[in-house]
């Protein structure tokens, strides 16, 4: 009994001490991480009604579609784009190179027009097939070379037939892209726009009329850009300080509370390998505000072993009862109060959970997750490493487990109402 | 062994807690807050020049823009230097190409520069940032004094409610007075506190729940009561914001500048919410309490 409760001791302390060293790291940073850690833009756009089009649900799901299309085209990887309430879509860009020109092409309505020159719009971007990028053989020029719908063909070749000698004009988004004269009927079906001034800028535009004009207006309301040395610079730091953090109160628990502080700590290990698998497992994204949640909720899960080590002191000290009876008692009277502490802190990270966005959402995940599951690994795992170690017979004063701490009050205390 | 009797005092603590309060009113009145971005709209850009560059040289640039009346910082170093490399401009809210044109001119007039942060938010966004934050603590309030009213008696909801606000008025009276920012991350901060001090609060009620159950007759001196829960708890509430702080602190100090005044406001927050569990919580329930008997005894009497 005694040697099987030491063993079975020594294997979940060294189980959970290891894979606590040899996976805090690695499961950090196979969480993904926010912009703010890793780089990179992030973009809000909101749909605005216009006299044209109002904002409806099937407006901004199509806007989430055709942004779908012109961000894969920047060829990052998981980059994020998200309808929010009604009007709104998010847009994170990971690591992405040339902030300003992405967001230029996220911006844009991107309606291409074909007018005459009366000003009639004969053609529009519903009828296009296809757009590339080229570099023009001949003249060397960049250009974008457009092939249209069958429909959109027989449109473009009675245009170009009645157009004969005089300009048509080709704009996106109200601009002349380019106003050339039409020499002879076109009837294959093919365009070409010239004048762009670098082959990116011209595969841009080939991107956004490749995914089609947005069905309403949309704004560009808010941009965040953070460049890659801040990220790795808020890594370090943030990492550092997760570092001292845990080390100050691993060491403040085996200073109080001894052997019991020590199995505390051993917990506290487990809670933090657990709440990262977690937060992996869930595809939680990790921002600077998560990750200060993630610290101090460290700080916070060992309240519950506080709460327990002083009742333990309590019955120990003022009950005069035994070493094992004592912790038993311990742990069932800290019961209730951790449980109505921690269930209002719940109620807390909850409504902060429904009530927020973004980062603060995240941070809410981490609070309210961290909380729930310190109840268990205080609790539950704490309470059965201590019994095993109770068991072992290595300590068998009650001191080494820290029940003979300084208290505030005495036995007397209680009388003096009853 | 004489203790230190808290409940008893309880005036004075009202008092003190009033005081700073109201001082903290009067800060927010007078100075108001330094809000964000977040909440104002605008645009911050972030700078790393290849050069120090001294503040003058970056308004001169932004002056051609008519921008010369923009928060220009000089960080990642000591306050009295006069050149750093890192600089920090905060404006209006710039259009895409009116800040391309900005950055390109800065970058002709002032030096090289690479770009650690660029943020632009719209001034729509701000005031539902507020909104939201407003309604996520009136809800959450109401959500607990529900929660502790059903385990416990309402008395012990308002009064932990009650400490909560006074956390709260504390820590946005020590931002107005130091005028530091006030951006999105203060609202998780704000929440966390309510997290934490509620969680202090609850603990101590607890005990004062557990001793009127099995140590005190009718009649007793609820002072003594108040004050032994107190003392009964107070190595945990004391232990527990010894952790806490030494993370937040830990935050503070090594976290870098993007987290600095949110740990901040931990600080304060769980300094405070330590404060206001013994001090200002359980005595309002004596209170209440008090209240609550003398209106009964003058039912009976009336009767």
């Amino acid at each position: 009994m005694r040697k099987d409760s030491l063993l079975k001791l020594i294997v979940c302390v060294v189980a959970i001490v290891g894979i606590f060293l040899a996976f805090v790291q690695p499961l950090a940073n196979s969480i993904r991480q926010g912009l703010d850690l890793q780089g990179g833009t992030h973009v809000v756009l909101e749909a605005e009604d216009t006299d044209v089009a109002q904002v409806n649900d099937d407006a901004m799901n199509r806007v989430v579609t055709i942004m779908e299309k012109r961000v894969n085209a920047l060829g990052l990887t998981e980059p994020i784009i998200q309808r929010e309430g009604e009007r709104r879509v998010i847009i994170e860009l990971p690591g992405v190179k040339d902030p300003d020109a992405a967001i230029k092409t996220i911006g844009k309505t991107a309606m291409l027009e074909f007018k005459d020159e009366e000003g009639n719009t004969v053609l529009t971007g519903t009828d296009l097939k296809d757009a590339q990028a080229a570099t023009n053989q001949q003249n060397g020029q960049n250009v974008v070379n457009l092939e249209f719908t069958d429909e959109g063909a027989k449109k473009f070749a009675d245009l170009t037939s009645k157009n004969v000698g005089r300009t048509i004009a080709i704009l996106l988004d109200g601009e002349v892209l380019t106003a050339p004269n039409v020499r002879e009927p076109i009837l294959g079906g093919k365009a070409e726009i010239s004048g762009q001034k670098s082959l990116d800028e011209a595969q841009n535009l080939a991107v956004v009329l490749r995914s089609g004009a947005l069905p309403v207006k949309v704004n560009i309301i808010e941009t965040r850009t953070v460049g890659p040395s801040l990220g790795q610079d808020s890594k370090d730091k943030s990492e550092f300080a997760f570092a001292v953090g845990i080390g100050a109160v691993l060491l403040f628990m085996l200073l109080f509370y001894r052997m019991s502080g020590f199995i505390a700590d051993v917990a506290l290990m487990a809670y933090t390998v657990m709440l990262l698998a977690l937060l992996w497992a869930l595809d939680a994204t990790l921002t600077l505000p998560g990750v200060a949640g993630i610290i101090l909720s460290i700080g916070m899960a060992v309240d519950a072993n506080v709460l327990i080590f002083e009742h333990f002191k309590e019955e120990y000290q003022i009950q005069g009862k035994t070493l094992r009876l004592s912790m038993d008692a311990g742990f069932k009277r800290a019961f209730t109060t951790i449980f109505d502490s921690n269930i209002t802190t719940i109620i807390a990270a909850g409504v902060l959970f429904f009530l927020g966005t973004g980062t603060i959402r995240g941070f809410a995940i981490t609070l309210g997750l961290g909380t729930l599951l310190s109840m268990f690994t205080a609790i539950t795992l704490t309470q059965f490493m201590l019994k095993l170690m109770i068991a072992s017979k290595i300590f068998t004063s009650p001191g080494a487990y820290g029940a003979s701490g300084f208290m505030l009050w005495k036995k007397e205390d209680l009388k003096r109402n009853a | 062994m004489p203790k230190f009797d808290i409940s008893g005092h309880r005036t004075w603590w009202f008092l003190l807690s009033s005081i700073i309060i109201i001082a903290g009113i009067v800060c927010m009145v007078v100075r108001g807050f330094n809000f964000g971005i977040d909440f104002t709209g605008g645009t911050i850009i972030d700078l790393k020049f290849d050069q120090p560059v001294t503040i003058a040289d970056v308004r001169t640039s932004l002056g051609k823009y008519g921008l010369d009346g923009s928060t220009i910082q000089l960080s990642g170093a000591q306050s009295d230097v006069t050149a750093s490399e890192d600089v920090m401009i905060r404006t209006t809210d710039l259009e895409e190409d009116q800040r391309k044109e900005v950055m390109a001119t800065l970058k002709d007039d002032v030096g090289n520069y690479t770009v650690l942060r660029e943020e632009k938010v719209g001034a729509t966004i701000g005031g539902e940032l507020i909104t939201n934050a407003v309604e996520a603590l009136l809800i959450s309030w109401v959500l607990i004094i529900a929660y502790v009213a059903y385990r416990f008696e309402w008395k012990f909801g308002v009064a932990a409610v009650l400490a909560l606000v006074h956390d709260i008025l504390v820590v946005l009276g020590v931002f107005a007075l130091t005028q530091r920012q006030i951006d999105s991350s203060f609202i998780a901060a704000l929440l966390t506190i309510v997290g934490y001090s509620i969680n202090d609060t609850i603990v101590i009620f607890d005990r004062i729940r557990e001793n009127l159950k099995l140590h005190f007759r009718r009649g007793g001196d609820v002072d003594v009561l108040v004050n032994t829960s107190i003392y009964q708890t107070l190595t945990r509430s004391l232990y527990t914001v010894f952790t806490v702080m030494f993370t937040t602190l830990a935050l503070y100090f090594f976290g870098g500048e993007t987290t600095k005044d949110f740990a901040f406001a931990l600080l304060v927050g769980f300094g405070s919410g330590c404060y206001s569990s013994i001090f200002i919580a359980s005595p309002l329930w004596v209170t209440f309490r008090s209240w609550a008997e003398k209106k009964h005894a003058a039912n009976v009497a009336a009767k």
